[in-house]
Formats: structure tokens, sequence, C-alpha cells
């Protein structure tokens, strides 16, 4: 169970995806998965043992640790990567549902099981608007835990057992910043592709809407 | 998810590129890839670990460490070779589109589709021309700018190609200027010159690629303008002919590129 469970899964949600959700799987891939674990991962590899205090007291390094990094980054990162994929697979729940149907009534049900039309559409739309809105709240919830997208290289902790105000080092923390303001560049790429096929698919199915009546007034 | 993926993606690509693109792959792949994954990454490993300031005062060598290093050759490297990597994609996603309206057509029952079943589309060899040599030839440019503007960004950050043995600190909480001491500086600069050599090297190749791209261009319009002003049945002649010739040049993409083919 890897990474590469994820990438076979979106494959699979690929093919009933328009154009622009490609290019959304294309992104989250190269730009998010395998920078993800080419790169990121290894710069958060030992965070703990390289984060250092100015002190011998044992302990301080440790609860200070805690209480500057709830959770980590590259946690936080890898659940946004799984949260944000997740919905995708309503869409492939509702075409096998569809494809299960035609097979249980052994006739030709729809035209096109994997087709974007009435209950499918709703299916995607809603995986649409519950990705985007997944992709805010791990924004809000980054820049909340960490008071903005920065880290620091210096934090001053004062929490027992350490005697008094102590200074703490983070260790690579313009490697960590610039990859952390990769992740936000991506995110809100990704936040824009999926405003944007919301849109174009809602434009696309109301014109269509409204040509059918307007040929059936004229009828 | 790792660097196979990727070969796997691109490697769907490969079919639709010319000579010269599959040599730019193979070198990508053998020479950047596999040396960074099997060999750079190792050397690198233990950076911060084997990163020794003179001194005993805590935090000094993080700061430090960061001062100089603000962002790892490693890291860097794999982000270059992501994005360099990213442009053949525009090519993938441009003949799956064509191959996607090649099916609506067949589908609607179109009498000016040549085709006689979907397997003969999804086979179906594309030839570099038209609107696919634009998109072709911007992946080209792209990978050109991505590939530069890394090899700018490496020597502006590290003053050069050269890891020097020892680096003068004196960053607060150091207490004055510190020596710090970075672990193997001779065979980081041995594989930091290769990596720059295979990027030059796949520079010049895209470069290639490019002229020819554009010497066949523009040799084609020539053809073209010679041709209409002679008789038509000479142009339909030449056609098949360079039609059955350019057939062998793409090969068609039944390899697994993974998400482009509809």
């Amino acid at each position: 169970m890897s990474w590469a469970f994820l990438r076979d899964l979106l494959s699979g949600v690929n093919k009933y995806s328009t154009g622009i959700g490609r290019i959304w799987v294309a992104v989250v891939f190269m730009f998010r998965l395998l920078v993800y674990v080419a790169a990121a991962e290894n710069i958060w590899k030992q965070e703990h043992d390289e984060f250092e205090c100015n002190i011998n007291q044992p302990g301080c390094e440790n609860v200070c640790f805690d209480h500057f990094f709830p959770v980590s980054h590259i946690r936080l990162w890898a659940l946004q990567l799984i949260m944000v994929s997740t919905p995708s697979l309503l869409v492939v729940f509702h075409v096998a549902y569809r494809e299960n149907r035609e097979k249980h009534h052994k006739q030709k049900l729809y035209k096109n099981p994997g087709k974007i039309d009435g209950g499918l559409l709703c299916t995607y739309l809603i995986s649409l608007i519950l990705k985007t809105g997944l992709e805010i709240v791990f924004l809000v919830l980054f820049y909340k835990l960490y008071n903005g997208f920065k880290i620091p290289r210096l934090v001053k902790c004062d929490i027992k057992p350490c005697p008094s105000t102590v200074d703490c080092y983070i260790s690579k923390p313009t490697e960590k910043m610039i990859f952390l303001y990769f992740l936000v560049a991506t995110s809100c790429l990704c936040i824009v592709l999926n405003l944007s096929e919301l849109s174009y698919l809602i434009f696309k199915y109301s014109i269509k809407c409204y040509l059918k009546r307007h040929v059936k007034k004229r009828q | 998810m790792d660097w196979g993926a990727l070969h796997t993606i691109l490697g769907g690509v490969n079919k639709h590129s010319t000579s010269i693109g599959k040599i730019w792959l193979t070198v990508l792949f053998i020479f950047r890839i596999m040396i960074l994954v099997v060999a750079a990454e190792r050397v690198w490993g233990d950076e911060q670990d084997d990163f020794v300031c003179n001194t005993l005062q805590p935090g000094c060598r993080n700061v430090c460490y960061d001062h100089f290093f603000p962002i790892s050759h490693i890291r860097l490297w794999a982000l270059q070779m992501i994005f360099v990597s990213t442009p053949a994609l525009l090519v993938a996603m441009h003949v799956a589109y064509r191959r996607h309206e090649k099916k609506r057509q067949f589908r609607k029952g179109d009498q000016k589709c040549e085709f006689k079943d979907i397997e003969e589309i999804r086979k179906q060899r594309f030839r570099i021309e038209g609107s696919l040599w634009w998109t072709y030839t911007s992946s080209i440019f792209f990978r050109l700018i991505f590939e530069a503007v890394f090899m700018y960004a490496f020597y502006f950050m590290y003053d050069g190609f050269r890891m020097p043995r020892l680096m003068k600190c004196n960053a607060w909480p150091c207490p004055n200027t510190v020596d710090c001491f970075v672990s193997r500086p001779t065979e980081k600069t041995v594989f930091t010159i290769f990596m720059i050599a295979v990027s030059s090297i796949c520079i010049l190749l895209n470069v290639a690629e490019l002229c020819y791209l554009l010497t066949k261009f523009f040799l084609r319009r020539s053809k073209k303008a010679g041709n209409s002003k002679q008789q038509p049945n000479h142009e339909d002649k030449e056609e098949t002919k360079q039609n059955e010739m350019n057939e062998l040049i793409s090969d068609s993409c039944q390899n697994t590129v993974i998400g482009f083919s509809s």
C-alpha cells in the first residue's frame, strides 16, 4: 500500500473526466505527488533530530518541538493529497453502479455509462465541490497552525521543563519554506482548475437544457 | 509513485517524438534520473548530519547550514527534472484529443472518416504537422527555458559549480566568525559538474530538435508552394507518397500512457 495505489486509482478516474479534469490529474501527479515523493519527503525526514535548543535540560527539546509542530507539515501535505484525490472515487462508483444496473437488467439502459449526464453529472459536480472545499480547508489549516506560510529559523520556547525562555533552532527553514510555497501554489492552481471545470460543466448543460426547451416550444 | 511512473507516462509520448526526441528521453532517464536516484542521493544523504562547525554553540550549525544551502542540490535537480519532463505531456494530451475527435467522428458515422473500426483509430500514427507541430515545438521551447532557468538558478545560488571544503559563517547565534566544513566536497563537485554537463547536452539536443523541426516546416512549405503551381494530380501522388513515408516515422501509442488514452 503506497502512493502507487493512489496513482492507479486516479488513472481510473481519468477515463470519466473532462479535458480540464485530465489536466487536474496531470497537475496532481507531476507537481504534487511526484514532488512530494521525490523531493519534499526527505527534507522533513529528520526534522526532530535536527531541531536543536540552546539548553541541556532533558525533555525541553521534545516539549518545544511538540508545541511548535503539533502536526508536521509533511504529514498534513500527505493528508491533503489523499483527501483531495478521494472525491473523484464518487464518479467511479457511480459509473460502476450504472454498469451493474445494466448487467442486472440484462439490457442497455444507458447510451454510454461513462458519459457525464443526468445523475452522473450531479455526482461529478459534487465531487468537484468537495475537492475544492477540501483544498481550501487544508490551506486554511496550514495557515492557522503555523501562523502563515513562513518557517522561522529561530523560535523562543518557555514551556516546562525548560527553565526559562530558550532559543530553539529549526533545521532547513529556507528549503522547507520554498516547498511550502510550492505546495500552496499548486493547491491554488488545482482550486482554479476545479472552479473552471465546475463553471464549464454548469454552462454547457444549462445551454443544452435551454436549447432542448427552445426546440420543444417550437414543436 | 516514483520516477518509474514518470517513465511510464513519458514512454507513451516517446512514440510520437522525432529521433532526436527519443535520444533526449534516453539521456534524461539514464544519465540524469538514474544517476540522481542511484548515486547522487547517497552522496547528499548525510549532508546536514556531517556538516560540522567549529563551535559548540547550539543552533549555530543549523543556521549556517540554512544560510549556505537554501535549497539542496538534490532537491533542485529533482524539481528540474520534473519541470523539464512536463512539457512532453502537452504532446500526449494533444494526441489523445485528436484520437478522441476521430473516435467521435467515427461514432457519428461520418462518411469522411476513413477508418473501418475503433481499433484502427487507436493504432493510428500521427504525423508531426499542423497543430501537433505547434504543440510539439512549444513543448521543446518550454523544455529549453526550464533547463536554462534551473542552470542559472544553480549558478546564482551556489556562486558557480564548485563545492568548497570550508565556509566561514557569522550568522547569529554563532558567537563570531566560525569555520564550517562541508561533507564530501570533492564527490559533490564531481557530481555537480556531471549533472551540469548532461544538462548542457540535453539543451543541445533540444536546440538541434528545434532546428530540425523548423527546417522540415520550411521545406514542406516551399514544396507546397512549388506544387500549387503544378497540376493537382501531381499533388495527390506526392501526398500519398509522403503519407506512406511518414507513417513509418511516428509509432502508435499502444503503450499505456497513464490517463492520456481515452
